[in-house]
């Protein structure tokens, strides 16, 4: 035990001065931290480089020939110093080398476990390739490969429906309609992935083209259109011819996206002319409104008539059964009633030019009672 | 020769050496890459060039050799890339100002001519930046503004499409799609002159619609009127004398009675009657007939 601790300590301790690669495992051997590290550090490096670890100088089997120092000194020293102080949990003799292949065949097994065995969710899917070139798609439920550096697997989410906003803050997003007039569009395209392997590796930048392209298809679609249809009915229209042109467009790409659909959340004159807007509507209230007013007025009007035709024909009817009796008592009601509620005055003698008070009528009453006067008077003449 | 095999540093170097060699001698080339190979900076060939209408995993992409130390690796991208042009003005044939965006799509498709002539991707955007610009600006100067909004415009994309690619092709680069993503009125005197326009419209939107309410209102109480008019004469027509009769007592009593007030519940009208008044025939004892 002591030539194999030895041997490696001055290899260890030659290498930390180079300051090589295997400076640091040197160390960690030196201070007993473990098999497993030292493994994992030399299959690390086998795996990079793509060559399953035949150089590791530490998988060779030491030779028989013992004692060769080439180096003692202060870290031998340290060495065993460090030894003792860990107590005898080193194994007895010729173990060493044993726990090192032990430490090794764990790594590869963990790493073919991890490299090669993928889980792969219900909503994603798993692209391969195999040496970079595309192998296969991994389904849901678990997939295997080739271990990592043959293989390589990305995971992504296709059923994921994501969300791309325009204009992604509240801004005013400004566009010109078919009329050359100008509309605040605010809207949402929500899109998934179709074929990931389209998705990783035929665009740059999928997502940043997925906007790019619905903003290019939202202004053609609204250039077309009339302001008025822009926010109103043709909303949905515009959507939908949207949602039509971008895919479309992605397809030719090659995207591997499938647009879910366009939402237009906003759709609305700019603040600066929504006042005017506004008129519009308080106008067309207004119309409503007259017309209604002009609609109760006829109801009224034509129910009057109506009404005092109906009762014109009543009475007429009576009237027609005792016309001199009927004439009479209305002409002695309605005089009776009238003369009741007013201030009458008789003046009796004829040739006497009365004195008429107007000074006084007047004062009881502001309307004008001359009219009266006059006709009483043209009568009685 | 043992003592030599036997020695951890030999072995050692021996293993990155070798790590080395294999690692400048297999490369893997991803599905995203088209390489060119260099030999002591001569192009040599290209490995997983782009093709149109390939299946990926049916592309030159996998595990290459190349002879090592000898050959270097010029990576170039094969996906699609874009080339953004920055938010310009362009004037339209009928000299309107209009602020432009716009974006290309561009792909290498000669890995090899581009490596010649631009070296990285960076500068065959960068060149291409420009010359979409000024073919936008060839193309709108061309046309009148109404003509971007309307089904013309797609045209006018080929056309830009068409040039950009001309130089393109220098650049072993193909456009795959040109779009113009937003063109609106300047800040200012034309978006200000716009909305005018927009306000004035809605202006007179508003003033006919409030025409056409007064009328309908107009055209409804006429029309009414009418019909009372014409229930009335109907009813009226029986009998014009006795009409007169009814309609002048109906006259008395809305005309005389007017309302009191509480001060003055009799009213503010005030009748003087001479004795002949008919009224008074029986008060002053004549038969009837005699007036």
């Amino acid at each position: 035990m002591k030539w194999f601790f030895g041997r490696r300590a001055a290899a260890g301790a030659v290498l930390s001065d180079n300051r090589g690669p295997w400076g640091i495992g040197g160390n960690d051997d030196g201070g007993g931290a473990g098999d497993g590290g030292r493994g994992s550090g030399g299959g690390d490096d086998g795996g990079g480089k793509g060559s399953g670890g035949p150089g590791n100088p530490w998988d060779r089997p030491p030779p028989r020939k013992s004692g060769r120092r080439l180096e003692t000194g202060a870290f031998d020293e340290f060495l065993k110093k460090s030894r003792e102080r860990f107590g005898n949990r080193f194994p007895p003799q010729g173990g060493g080398r044993r726990y090192w292949l032990y430490g090794l065949a764990a790594f590869i097994v963990l790493w073919i476990a991890f490299t090669s065995i993928h889980r792969v969710g219900p909503q994603e899917r798993g692209v391969v390739t195999t040496f970079g070139s595309f192998s296969g798609t991994l389904q849901p439920g678990i997939g295997f490969t080739w271990p990592a550096p043959v293989s390589g697997v990305q995971v992504i989410d296709v059923e994921q429906i994501r969300t791309i906003s325009i204009p992604g803050n509240n801004a005013e997003n400004l566009i010109l309609t078919g009329d050359q007039n100008v509309i605040d569009l605010a809207y949402s395209v929500r899109w998934n992935i179709r074929d990931p392997q389209r998705f990783l590796f035929q665009i740059k930048d999928p997502e940043d083209t997925i906007r790019e392209v619905a903003e290019s298809a939202m202004r053609a679609a609204a250039s077309r259109v009339s302001l008025d249809d822009s926010i109103g009915a043709g909303r949905a229209q515009i959507a939908q011819t949207v949602e039509q042109n971008m895919q479309q467009l992605l397809d030719d790409y090659g995207a591997g996206v499938r647009i879910q659909g366009v939402a237009i959340n906003q759709s609305v004159p700019p603040a600066a002319v929504n006042e005017s807007f506004l008129r519009v509507s308080a106008a067309q209230q207004e119309a409503q409104s007259n017309i209604n007013d002009a609609r109760a007025y006829a109801l009224q009007v034509t129910a009057q008539a109506q009404g005092e035709a109906a009762s014109f024909e009543k009475i007429y009817t009576q009237y027609r059964a005792a016309p001199e009796v009927t004439r009479r008592r209305m002409y002695y009601e309605t005089m009776e009633s009238v003369l009741q509620h007013v201030d009458t005055t008789i003046v009796e003698a004829p040739g006497v030019t009365p004195y008429l008070p107007l000074p006084e009528i007047q004062r009881r009453a502001q309307a004008a009672p001359t009219a009266n006067q006059a006709q009483a008077e043209g009568q009685r003449q | 020769m043992n003592r030599i095999l036997s020695n951890p540093i030999f072995l050692l170097f021996a293993t990155i050496l070798l790590l080395i060699v294999v690692g400048s001698t297999f490369t893997i080339v991803p599905e995203t890459k088209q390489a060119v190979i260099v030999r002591f900076g001569q192009p040599e060939r290209i490995l997983n060039r782009y093709r149109p209408n390939e299946q990926f995993g049916a592309s030159g992409a996998g595990l290459a050799a190349r002879v090592p130390f000898v050959d270097g690796i010029v990576w170039i991208d094969k996906r699609i890339q874009s080339i953004d042009m920055e938010n310009q003005q362009v004037l339209s044939a009928d000299q309107l100002r209009l602020q432009v965006d716009a974006f290309a799509r561009y792909r290498i498709v000669d890995p090899l001519r581009m490596y010649i002539s631009a070296r990285t991707e960076e500068n065959v955007t960068a060149q291409l930046q420009p010359i979409l610009a000024s073919a936008l600006r060839n193309e709108l100067g061309r046309s009148p503004f109404a003509s971007l909004l309307s089904p013309e415009r797609s045209q006018m994309m080929d056309n830009i499409q068409n040039a950009l690619n001309r130089v393109a092709r220098q650049y072993g680069a193909e456009i795959v799609d040109v779009r113009i993503k937003r063109a609106d009125l300047p800040d200012g005197t034309p978006l200000e002159s716009a909305y005018a326009r927009m306000r004035s419209a809605r202006e007179q939107e508003a003033r006919a619609v409030q025409a056409q309410g007064l009328k309908q209102a107009q055209i409804i109480r006429a029309e009414a009127d009418a019909e009372a008019s014409a229930t009335y004469a109907s009813a009226f027509n029986r009998d014009p004398d006795f009409y007169d009769f009814y309609r002048a007592m109906q006259s008395y009593r809305t005309s005389f009675l007017s309302p009191g007030t509480a001060e003055n519940p009799r009213g503010h009208a005030a009748i003087v009657l001479s004795p002949n008044n008919d009224y008074l025939r029986q008060f002053r004892g004549q038969p009837r007939g005699q007036r």
